[in-house]
C-alpha cells in the first residue's frame, strides 16, 4: 500500500450522492465552512438532467495556492452513492481515502487495498435517532458533514456559523442541525482515527473575494446594464440567470414608493419568442436580453439575422452546454463560438464576450447593454454551464459610482429638430454606426421603416445591387469598430523569453493559469493571452505574429476559437495548434499541462538538449 | 414593393380632425399591391379610424410579419415607425415593442399565412398574454406572394385557381381568439367599410389584445369560382352578426334607434361602443355565446361578422406584470442601476 497522502489545505474531495436526496445543502455547507476557515476553494457540481434519483457529484477542490480549476484526482471520495460506486472508488488517488456508509457490510472485493477505507454507519446512526424517514435522510448528510469535520480537523465553529447562515430565517432548525452535527462528529472521534492526512488549517487566503456562480453574477450585471425587459424559455444551463434577474430585480429595481416594477419579465412560449421580444424591446428602445444555451440559439437564428440586418441592440446569455443536438444537457462545453459568431443566413458576424468567471459576467453582463446600443446589435455573452452555474471564488464585483450608460446614437426629437436630414443607415461618422430614432420621438421627423429587405441608406426598400453592397460593407466597417469597443485581450508573457504561445479563453482560464505555472516549473516557457471578446483586437494577430507556434486551448471538438482565429484574421492554421478537451466535464490543469508537455516535447526536442548540457 | 414618394399637396378645404390633421397626414406611400386587392382596403379603413379617433400618427407603432399582408404598413401612417419583421414572428416583436414602451399604441398587421400556419403559435401567445394591441389578420385564404398555395384558413371543399381541392380542415382564427382569452374578436370584410371602419376603432381604443379577422379577397389568386374568399362569395354569405357606432368619451349621444335592437357597451377609455344588433339572441360580452354564433352560423355556411366578443374591462400585460406606468424605455440611470453601495452590500453577502 502506498503512503497515505498527507497534504493540509491542498487536497480534492469529491461527493457522490443521488439526487434529490438533499445532499447539495450539505455539500454546500462543507464548501463553504472552508471558506469561512480562510482557505480557497474551488467546488462543480456534475449533476444528471434529472431531478431525483440518479447520479450526482459535488467536487471540493480546497487549494490554499488560489488554484480555481478543477485540478483532476480525487484524494478523497464520499461514496454515498451504491450505483455508481465503482467508478468512484476507481476514481482515487493511490493513497487517497475513501468514506462511506458501513451500515451494510461490503465484500472485501468492493474495496482497493491502495486507499485508505473509513467506513461510518451513516445509516444506523440515523436510524436510530430518527424515526422519520424524511428526517433520516436529511440528517444523514449533516451526520456525514460531522464525521468529516473531525476527519479532516474542520473548525467546527466555521461548520456551524455556516449552518446558522443557511437556516437564517428559519432559526428553529438550527438546533437539530447542530445535534446531527455533533452526531457525526462524535461517533469519527470515538471510532476512527482523526485526523486523517488530509487536513484543513485557518488560512488568511481567502480575501474580500465572493462565491457566488456566473449566471446570479451576469443577471446581476444586466441589473446594473440597465437592462428593463427579459424574455426567455427555460432550457439548462440558462434557466438560473433568468431567474436571478427577476430575484434581483425584486430586491433592487421596485419603486421604492409604490412597489411597482421598472423591468418586465415574461417567460415566451420557445426561443424564437424569446428573441423575437427582446428584438421588437431593442428597436423601441429599451434594453433587453434573453438567457439560453445552444439549441435555443440555434432557434434563434433567423431573427439574429434580422437584428444584425436591421441594425437593432439585444443582448444573449449563451450559458453553452454539451451538443450537439440535446447532447448533455447537465455538462460544460464551449461549442457555441461558430453558431453565435456566424448566426443566421446570409453573411452575418456577431459580437461576443468571453468572460472568465462570475466576476466578469457581472462586468460583461452590464458592459453588454453598452455595446449593443452603441453598436446597434446583437451581443453574446458567451457563459458556460462550469462557470453558470457552479460557486466561484471570484473578485468582489465593483461599480464605477459615475458610470452612466451608453444609450449609442439615438436622435431625440430636439436633436431631430436640429439636424438638417436624418437618414437612417447613413455612416455620418465613418464608425459604420448609423443614427436611429425611436419610435414615437417627433410628430413629422425620424420616422422610418425596420425591414429585414435591403434597403438604401434613407432606409427605403430596393433590391439595387448598388445599395446593398453598400451597406453591407458599412455593416463590415461597424463590425471592424467594434474591435476597439469590446474587451481588450490581456497578454500573460513568459518569464523567461518564450517561442511559443497559449491563447485561451472563458471558463479554461483557471485551469490555464494553473497548467502555465506547472510548465513553466518543467521548463516550458509559454507566453500567454486571455481572449475576452469577438471580434479579435488587433493585438491578438500581433501576438500570434510573435511566436512559432500558438496552442490554442479550448473546450470544443472542433476547435471553434482556432477556426475564427484563421477565418478572420487570416492565421496559418499550421501555426494553431489546437488543444482540446470536451467530454463535458470542466478542463482540468493537468489534462492541459499534459496535453502542451506532449507536444511541447514532441517538437522541442533539440532545444531541451541544447538547454541541458 | 419600390419606394413611391406621393405628393405632398393638399386640397386646402380637405377636412381636418380634432388634432387638426387631414386624411392625407395618415396615409403612407403608394400601394404596390394588385389593383382591387382587398388588403389596400383594409388600410384605407385604417387610415380613416386613426383620422377619425384624431391619433396622432407618430405615436402609432405598425408592426408586420412577412407577406402581402405584411406589406401594407408601408402604405398608411407614414409619420409612424413601422417594423417588417420575420415571417409568422410579428406578434413577439410587437410584444417586445410593448414592454418597451406601453404608451403607443400598437397595430399588428399580419396574414392568414403568417399567423395561421407558421406564426400560430405566436398568434395564439400574444392573444392569451394579453398584450395591449390591435392585431389585424388580413385573411384571403391563400399565399398570394408565392402565388396561390393553400393557406391554413382555405375552408375544406375550396378550390385553388389551378383545380386543386382543399381536404384541410380550416382554422378559424376568430374563434381561437375567443377560445384563447382575447378581450376583443371581431370579423369583417374588406369589401364592407361600413362595418369595417368602427370596428377598427373600437379595437384601437380598447385596452387589451383586440382581434380582427378581416377577409380579404386576393384577386390574382384566390378570386375565383371555386374560392370561399372571393369578393363573390364572401357577399353572398356574409352573415352580419350587428353593426356598430362609436362615440367617444364627452361626444354626445346623437344616434338613436328603436329599443331591442341595440345594446351599449362601455370600454374602459370611456368609449361607447352601440350595437345594432342582428342576432338577437347574442350577447357580445358573453365569451360562450361568442363561440357558439361563430359555430352556428359555420354550420349554416355562413361568415359570421360583426363585433363577436367584448371585453368592457380588460386587463392587459403590464398590468398583469405590475411594471411602473412610466414606459420602461424612458426610465434613466437613476431609475434602473442600483449603484455602487447597493452592490458593496451584494458583496457582503456573498461572503
Amino acid at each position: 500500500m502506498p503512503q497515505p497522502i498527507t497534504a493540509t489545505n491542498d487536497f480534492v474531495v469529491k461527493f457522490a450522492n443521488v439526487n434529490g436526496s438533499g445532499s447539495a445543502s450539505a455539500n454546500g455547507l462543507f464548501a463553504k465552512s472552508i471558506l469561512r476557515m480562510g482557505v480557497p476553494i474551488a467546488s462543480r457540481n456534475i449533476f444528471p438532467s434529472n431531478i431525483q434519483g440518479l447520479p450526482t457529484w459535488f467536487e471540493v477542490r480546497v487549494c490554499e495556492a488560489g488554484h480555481m480549476g478543477r485540478r483532476g484526482g480525487v484524494d478523497m471520495m464520499v461514496a454515498m452513492n451504491p450505483q455508481t460506486w465503482d467508478r468512484d472508488v476507481a476514481e482515487i488517488e493511490p493513497g487517497g481515502y475513501l468514506f462511506y456508509d458501513s451500515t451494510r457490510p461490503m465484500p472485501k472485493s468492493k474495496f482497493r487495498d491502495d486507499i485508505t477505507v473509513i467506513g461510518c454507519p451513516l445509516t444506523e446512526i440515523t436510524n436510530n435517532a430518527y424515526s422519520d424517514p424524511r428526517q433520516r435522510q436529511l440528517f444523514k448528510n449533516i451526520v456525514y458533514l460531522g464525521a468529516l469535520s473531525a476527519l479532516l480537523d474542520m473548525d467546527v465553529e466555521a461548520v456551524k456559523a455556516c449552518i446558522a447562515a443557511q437556516f437564517k430565517g428559519k432559526e428553529k432548525l438550527v438546533p437539530a442541525n447542530f445535534a446531527a452535527l455533533e452526531m457525526g462528529r462524535d461517533w469519527a472521534q470515538q471510532n476512527l482515527s482523526c485526523p486523517i492526512g488530509l487536513q484543513l488549517k485557518r488560512a488568511d487566503a481567502v480575501g474580500d473575494r465572493i462565491f457566488v456562480d456566473g449566471n446570479q453574477a451576469a443577471a446581476l450585471g444586466a441589473v446594473y446594464g440597465g437592462a428593463t425587459v427579459c424574455a426567455w424559455y427555460p432550457i439548462t444551463p440558462s434557466t438560473s440567470l433568468a431567474e436571478a434577474f427577476e430575484k434581483h430585480c425584486g430586491r433592487l429595481r421596485k419603486d421604492p414608493g409604490t412597489g411597482a416594477k421598472r423591468y418586465g419579465i415574461v417567460q415566451a412560449e420557445d426561443e424564437l419568442a424569446s428573441i423575437g421580444m427582446v428584438i421588437g424591446a431593442g428597436w423601441n428602445g429599451a434594453r433587453a436580453f434573453t438567457a439560453t444555451s445552444g439549441p435555443g440559439v440555434s432557434l434563434m437564428q433567423e431573427f439574429l439575422g434580422l437584428a444584425y440586418f436591421a441594425e437593432i441592440p439585444a443582448v444573449l446569455f449563451d450559458v453553452q452546454r454539451a451538443g450537439p443536438s440535446t447532447g448533455m444537457p447537465t455538462r460544460t462545453q464551449q461549442s457555441d463560438l461558430l453558431s453565435a459568431a456566424y448566426a443566421s443566413h446570409g453573411d452575418t458576424k456577431h459580437v461576443m464576450l468571453l468572460p472568465e468567471d462570475p466576476a466578469e459576467c457581472f462586468t460583461f453582463g452590464a458592459d453588454a447593454f453598452d455595446l449593443a446600443d452603441r453598436l446597434q446589435t446583437p451581443v453574446f455573452v458567451m457563459l458556460d454551464l462550469d462557470i453558470g452555474m457552479n460557486d466561484w471564488l471570484c473578485e468582489p464585483f465593483k461599480w464605477d459610482p459615475n458610470r452612466k450608460m451608453d444609450r449609442g446614437k439615438v436622435l431625440t426629437a430636439a436633436d431631430l429638430d436640429m439636424v438638417a436630414g436624418f437618414g437612417r443607415y447613413r455612416d455620418v461618422d465613418g464608425d459604420g454606426i448609423p443614427y436611429r430614432t425611436w419610435p414615437g420621438t417627433h410628430p413629422e421627423k425620424g420616422a422610418f421603416f425596420t425591414r429585414g429587405t435591403s434597403r438604401d441608406r434613407e432606409a427605403r426598400y430596393t433590391e439595387d445591387g448598388g445599395p446593398y453592397v453598400d451597406n453591407m460593407q458599412r455593416l463590415l466597417r461597424k463590425f471592424h469598430t467594434a474591435r476597439s469597443l469590446v474587451p481588450r485581450p490581456i497578454a500573460m508573457p513568459a518569464k523567461d523569453k518564450a517561442r511559443d504561445g497559449v491563447i485561451f479563453y472563458g471558463s479554461t482560464s483557471a485551469a490555464m493559469r494553473e497548467a502555465l505555472a506547472a510548465l513553466e516549473a518543467q521548463g516550458i516557457h509559454l507566453d500567454a493571452m486571455r481572449i475576452r471578446a469577438f471580434p479579435f483586437h488587433d493585438d491578438v494577430a500581433a501576438f500570434i505574429a510573435a511566436h512559432d507556434r500558438v496552442f490554442v486551448v479550448e473546450q470544443n471538438r472542433d476547435a471553434q476559437l482556432r477556426t475564427l482565429l484563421v477565418n478572420e484574421e487570416e492565421i496559418d492554421p499550421a501555426k494553431l495548434v489546437p488543444v482540446l478537451h470536451y467530454d463535458g466535464t470542466p478542463i482540468t490543469a493537468r489534462f492541459i499541462q499534459s496535453a502542451i508537455a506532449d507536444r511541447a516535447a514532441a517538437a522541442n526536442v533539440l532545444p531541451f538538449r541544447k538547454a541541458t548540457p | 414593393m419600390s419606394y413611391l414618394p406621393k405628393p405632398k399637396l393638399h386640397h386646402p378645404k380637405l377636412p381636418t380632425n380634432a388634432i387638426g390633421l387631414t386624411r392625407r397626414d395618415y396615409e403612407g406611400a403608394i400601394s404596390t399591391l394588385c389593383a382591387g386587392c382587398g388588403h389596400d382596403s383594409i388600410s384605407a379603413a385604417i387610415i380613416q379610424a386613426c383620422f377619425n379617433l384624431a391619433i396622432p400618427p407618430h405615436r402609432v407603432a405598425k408592426l408586420s410579419g412577412i407577406g402581402c399582408s405584411s406589406k401594407t404598413p408601408t402604405y398608411f401612417l407614414g409619420a409612424a415607425h413601422g417594423f417588417n419583421s420575420v415571417h409568422g414572428r410579428m406578434p413577439s416583436v410587437l410584444t417586445g415593442a410593448y414592454l418597451a414602451n406601453r404608451e403607443l399604441i400598437y397595430l399588428g398587421v399580419s396574414g392568414d399565412g403568417d399567423s395561421a400556419s407558421i406564426g400560430f403559435g405566436q398568434f395564439a401567445h400574444s392573444i392569451r398574454r394579453g398584450v395591449n394591441m390591435t392585431y389585424i389578420v388580413e385573411n384571403n385564404g391563400v399565399y398570394g406572394l408565392t402565388k396561390g398555395q393553400f393557406s391554413a384558413t382555405s375552408d375544406l371543399g375550396s378550390v385553388a385557381k389551378k383545380g386543386t381541392v382543399n381536404t384541410d380542415q380550416p382554422i378559424d382564427l376568430a374563434a381561437i381568439a375567443v377560445q384563447l382569452g382575447a378581450t376583443f374578436v371581431a370579423r369583417s370584410f374588406s369589401g364592407d367599410k361600413d362595418q369595417l371602419v368602427p370596428l377598427i376603432e373600437a379595437a384601437l381604443l380598447h385596452e387589451g389584445a383586440a382581434f380582427l379577422d378581416v377577409i380579404s379577397p386576393c384577386v390574382a389568386f384566390n378570386n375565383h369560382p371555386g374560392s370561399t374568399k372571393s369578393y363573390d362569395y364572401v357577399r353572398e354569405h356574409n352573415d352580419a352578426l350587428n353593426r356598430l357606432d362609436i362615440m367617444l368619451p364627452r361626444q354626445e349621444i346623437t344616434a338613436s334607434y328603436a329599443p331591442g335592437e341595440m345594446t351599449e357597451v362601455m370600454q374602459h377609455d370611456g368609449s361607447v361602443l352601440r350595437l345594432r344588433k342582428m342576432h338577437a339572441d347574442h350577447d357580445p360580452t358573453d365569451r360562450a355565446s361568442a363561440m357558439h354564433q361563430i359555430m352556428d352560423r359555420k354550420a349554416a355556411g355562413e361568415i359570421l361578422t360583426g363585433l363577436i366578443f367584448v371585453d368592457p374591462n380588460p386587463t392587459a400585460l403590464h398590468e398583469n406584470l405590475g411594471t411602473v406606468p412610466a414606459p420602461l424605455n424612458a426610465l434613466g440611470d437613476a431609475e434602473l442601476c442600483p449603484g455602487a453601495e447597493a452592490l458593496e452590500r451584494v458583496n457582503a453577502s456573498l461572503r
